[in-house]
């Protein structure tokens, strides 16, 4: 397989594993935008929303005024904006075109039918009323994508670069989550009754869609102490870091048998993995939730570094 | 006569990058001259590629293994000479004659060239062809620093002055205007002073009679045993002894160094 | 739906039909699909039509329009109705290319050593030597088998029962066949019943046949099998859906000019582990652009030195450098007269008439008659450049006439031709249309021709001109077996 080709099927799913969790991000955003605070306003939060996709200081580059209009076309239709739904389905697409040969027909096509459908949208035409119909569909794509290649693509190298371009992303949207709200997550809420936050967990969970599977796992309220266990450690769900690092590690470790290589990749993916199995909770809180949360995604941005050295990107 | 060639180009740059060369840099025995030893050495870049292109110019191909900040190749050796009044004959190669009537960027001819090489026209091919040699060597002043290696035959001659690879190309440009198939040859030249330039370039005419002829106009001469004939080609972009592509950021530095000399042994037994 | 009176009162130009004859019978080979056009309802095709269009759309088979940078992403309208070849047509046809196709083959062998051709004075010094599609580079070197034009896009067009002429070569980098291949797929899931009722011959083997032949013309030295690759310039490409299909039906690696390296006198392409060798590069690139170290050095396309590799033997590449000579437009007059040099024997496909600008008397006979024929630029493509005589402006012509006369060597010009036509579905029902056939040619350790090709259609009613750029459309393309 050539460097560029596995380099296009890594950026390739990392996109569309973005595309997926900005529909997510931006769904969450209308919905709290919508909800009353209790004092005559709504809980508006535009700024933490952006701030979890990672794009808040690109967006206060602009100057402009940050309210729903604004927030919601620079995630889902800027042009100008890197890292909007519109430019990563629209990379992502470019990513597969430019290694055709290596997706399958089901792939291609979840990929391309929608680039083509969304690039038809005109964004002035999408009222609040569209909008979630919108992010849904996005989302749903995205799992078309992942669903054709969980069922059609070979196990072969090709399959691993998509399967690390989705959970090295993956990873990072869930760390950057957490990180943007680690504060109202510190023990020390729930000491002070914390039911004013109620709705900061509920949130945050939302963010990963993991309200319904956080109650049946618990079967319990929102505390914020099995919120930060459920989305870094536990294994079963499928957004936390540990679950993330576990397919990481494992594709890491295939590509360096079938290739002979990589070892450097290989040996960053496998300590952060074996770390984050061999702690707990009380451990990451006594060395500082926050500290962790960077260190995380230090480590995890080194492995995307080291996969595109090893295995010649460029 | 015989003469000891010492070449070698160097390329340094700052930022490494890959470097891919090809190189026309070793001459060929024919009329006029005789090879007797000949090796090119590359430090900084790998070869293994030889083959004869259709000018029958012996190429290498040397590619840097990854990026390089520098690359050193020499070329050495001793070619015996002998004057033929600058005629090469029909050496074996593929080209047909009429190939070398093809303009090219750098050989395209002007209206002013046009009607300088119209002045020149005689009843014969030699005729007409020393008559460009001569008319081209008075009117053309051979003056370093005013033209590049990208200058064209027609802003050369409208300024009257140019190096070698002027004189060479205008007057290719003029010989193919008049019908007459003409092209660009490398080589070295054995000068008197000691400080002149001992890389050189002239070019070729085809006469139906001898064959292919050297010309020199920048030196108003036919060449003598005191040249070295290393490669040919439809235009000095063409015939160079290295011609080289950077793949990578960054910019580099050139430096060619020369030297010719008449060999110790021969000066010797000529005395 | 078809009602033959209908149907050929739609034929504006009297022209031979490839269906009906002029009593409304139809010819033999369209007795079958004539029949069935008769009992479909309108409703039925168009609901066809949808599907074909949605399948079409979803493949990205898309198409870059040159200088409309907004569309730069459309669909070639594809045709339902197939254009249907009888068996003892398809003998002729491929009688006929493949005598074309070994001549201009041994054409380019010769112009690239002694040029015996020009030495017999069939054909001028300065059209050959002094041509910008003639690579001196070439001379004296001997490709793999002596092959220079190993895929080949011959275009043809008909004018009579008997009448088919060959119109244009292509012999760089003709391309069309996935079409072929994608359109045979469409039509075999639209109408399974239809296709059927005929003996239609496959065409799926065409990428198995392109890998053969591809490999059929490694490099003498290569040990093992050889390792094919597909040059492409990239994803911007118009064609360059046509180059990854090619190379997924192949099972091959699609490259491009950043992925190959060359080294040790070798060519490599970058891998995930490390670098692999390549044998054969397919490369849908121009000339001027595959290799900046030997022709245009501002090429970021190529691959510095590929062109040493080729000319030491170590690579080959496909088609060789040099072969658009075999395919020029002011060439193309020579060709009886190539054919008939290399083979001994009379051509069996007809050249359609050509007038050279460059020649006085011919340039005088074109500039008195510019309002019946059609002048082409001689290196110009995709029906830009071209005048349309009979359909041209008293002011076109005027402006066509000064470009001749400024620079005559850059044209030629021909009758105008009744191209057959075809029947077409054209939104409303079913009418005439124009149509020309490129049959698809593979030469490597033999010569071949795959049963069918890529049959344009101009939709445009009454239009001329078939090219997808200028609102042409295709056709699936059966070539009936005895």
């Amino acid at each position: 397989m050539l460097g560029r080709t596995a380099s296009s099927l890594f950026w390739m799913a990392r996109y569309m594993e973005r595309a997926e969790n900005l529909a997510r991000l931006a769904q969450v955003g209308h919905r709290v935008s919508i909800i009353p605070d209790g004092m005559g306003g709504y809980r508006e939060d535009w700024k933490a929303t952006l701030a979890s996709a990672g794009c808040l200081p690109a967006f206060e580059a602009r100057g402009a005024k940050l309210d729903a209009a604004t927030a919601q076309n620079f995630l889902l239709f800027d042009r100008a904006h890197a890292s909007s739904i519109r430019n990563c389905l629209e990379n992502a697409r470019n990513n597969g075109r430019a290694v055709r040969t290596a997706l399958t027909r089901e792939m291609w096509e979840a990929l391309n039918s929608t680039w083509i459908e969304f690039a038809a949208i005109d964004p002035a035409e999408v009222g609040p009323g569209r909008m979630v119909e919108l992010l849904d569909w996005v989302r749903q794509r995205s799992g078309q994508l992942r669903g054709a290649m969980l069922g059609s693509l070979l196990r072969d190298e090709g399959f691993h670069f998509c399967q690390l371009g989705t959970f090295i992303e993956r990873g990072d949207n869930t760390a950057r989550i957490l990180d943007v709200k680690y504060n109202v997550l510190l023990p020390v809420n729930e000491a002070l009754g914390g039911e004013r936050n109620q709705h900061q967990w509920d949130t945050i969970l939302r963010s990963v869609s993991a309200v319904g599977a956080y109650r049946y796992f618990y079967r319990d309220r929102l505390r914020p102490r099995q919120v930060a266990e459920f989305l870094i450690l536990r294994p079963e769900m499928p957004r936390s870091l540990r679950f993330c690092c576990d397919f990481i590690a494992p594709s890491l470790g295939a590509l360096a048998e079938m290739t002979g290589g990589g070892a450097a990749s290989l040996a960053l993916g496998s300590a952060l993995a074996a770390e984050l199995r061999g702690t707990d909770l009380d451990t990451i809180l006594r060395h500082g939730l926050r500290e962790f949360l960077q260190e995380f995604l230090g480590r995890n941005a080194a492995i995307s570094g080291a996969l595109a050295t090893d295995y010649h990107f460029d | 006569m015989r003469i000891a060639v010492t070449h070698t180009t160097s390329y340094h740059s700052d930022t490494p990058a890959r470097a891919v060369q090809a190189l026309r840099l070793v001459p060929r025995s024919l009329r006029g001259q005789t090879v007797l030893s000949w090796q090119v050495r590359v430090e900084g870049a790998g070869g293994g590629l030889r083959y004869t292109d259709a000018f029958g110019n012996a190429v290498e191909l040397m590619a840097s293994h990854g990026p390089t900040t520098s690359v050193v190749i020499t070329a050495e050796g001793v070619v015996e000479t002998e004057d033929t009044a600058g005629v090469v004959g029909f050496p074996p190669e593929a080209v047909v004659p009429a190939v070398c009537l093809r303009s090219t960027a750098l050989t395209e001819a002007d209206d002013a060239i046009r009607a300088f090489a119209a002045t020149c026209r005689r009843e014969t091919a030699l005729a007409t062809l020393h008559a460009v040699l001569d008319g081209l060597h008075a009117a053309v002043a051979y003056e370093t620093g005013t033209t590049g290696s990208f200058t064209t035959a027609a802003a050369a001659f409208a300024a009257k002055r140019g190096v070698c690879q002027d004189h060479a190309h205008i007057f290719i440009a003029a010989a193919r205007s008049l019908g007459l198939p003409a092209r660009y040859v490398t080589g070295y030249l054995l000068t008197e002073e000691a400080d002149a330039v001992a890389h050189h370039a002239w070019a070729e005419a085809m006469t139906p009679d001898l064959g292919w002829v050297g010309f020199d106009a920048a030196n108003g001469q036919c060449p003598t045993d005191r040249y070295v004939r290393l490669a040919a080609g439809l235009d000095a972009a063409e015939a160079a002894p290295v011609r080289g592509v950077r793949l990578g950021a960054g910019s580099e530095t050139l430096q060619v160094n020369v030297g010719v000399q008449a060999s110790q042994s021969q000066s010797q037994s000529q005395g | 739906m078809l009602k033959t009176q209908a149907y050929n009162t739609g034929n504006d130009t009297v022209c031979f039909d490839e269906m009906l004859r002029a009593d409304f019978s139809a010819r033999e080979c369209y007795r079958t699909l004539f029949e069935w056009l008769q009992r479909q309802s309108p409703s039925g095709i168009r609901a066809k039509q949808a599907e074909a269009d949605a399948i079409f759309r979803r493949l990205g088979i898309t198409f870059a329009v040159y200088g409309a940078a907004e569309a730069n992403e459309r669909l070639i309208p594809f045709d339902l109705i197939p254009r249907v070849i009888s068996a003892a047509e398809w003998r002729f046809l491929e009688r006929g290319i493949e005598q074309r196709v070994r001549a201009l083959n041994a054409f380019l062998h010769d112009i690239y050593h002694r040029q015996e051709i020009v030495r017999a004075g069939r054909i001028p010094s300065e059209l050959v030597n002094g041509n910008s599609a003639f690579l001196p580079q070439m001379m004296g070197f001997d490709p793999p088998r002596g092959v220079y034009s190993h895929i080949i896009g011959t275009d043809i067009v008909r004018t009579e029962e008997d009448g088919f002429f060959v119109l244009e070569d292509n012999l760089r980098t003709p391309s069309g066949v996935s079409y072929m291949l994608e359109n045979r797929e469409t039509m075999m899931h639209l109408f399974p019943e239809l296709f059927a009722a005929h003996r239609v011959a496959p065409v799926e083997r065409y990428p198995e046949l392109l890998r053969q032949t591809l490999q059929s013309v490694a490099p003498s030295g290569c040990d093992g099998e050889p390792a094919v690759a597909v040059l492409t310039p990239g994803i911007y490409n118009s064609a360059y859906f046509e180059h990854a299909f090619l190379a997924d039906q192949m099972g091959v690696e699609l490259v491009q000019g950043s992925d190959l390296v060359v080294e040790d006198g070798a060519l490599w392409m970058r891998t995930i582990r490390g670098r692999a060798r390549v044998d054969v590069l397919y490369r849908r690139i121009d000339d001027a652009f595959i290799d900046p170290l030997n022709f245009r050095p501002d090429s970021m396309l190529g691959v510095p030195g590929l062109f040493d590799l080729y000319r030491a033997g170590r690579v080959t590449l496909v088609n060789a450098p040099g072969t658009g000579i075999a395919d020029d437009k002011a060439v193309y007059a020579y060709v009886p007269d190539i054919v008939e040099f290399y083979t001994g024997e009379k051509p069996i496909l007809k050249n359609v008439q050509t007038f050279r600008c460059s020649i006085a008397e011919e340039r005088g006979h074109v500039l008195e008659h510019l309002e019946e024929l059609v002048v082409k630029e001689v290196h110009g493509s995709g029906g830009y450049g071209m005048l349309i005589g009979p359909r041209s402006t008293r002011q076109q012509r005027a402006d066509f006439a000064e470009r001749i006369r400024a620079n005559p060597g850059n044209y030629i010009a021909q009758p105008t031709l009744a191209l057959s036509t075809c029947p077409a579905f054209a939104g409303s029902g079913i009418g005439p249309r124009h149509v020309d056939l490129r049959p698809f040619v593979l030469v490597g350790d033999r010569v071949r021709v795959v049963p069918g090709g890529l049959t344009r259609v101009a939709l445009k009613k009454g239009s001329l001109v078939v090219n997808s750029s200028q609102g042409g459309g295709t056709k699936d393309t059966w070539v009936l077996e005895d």
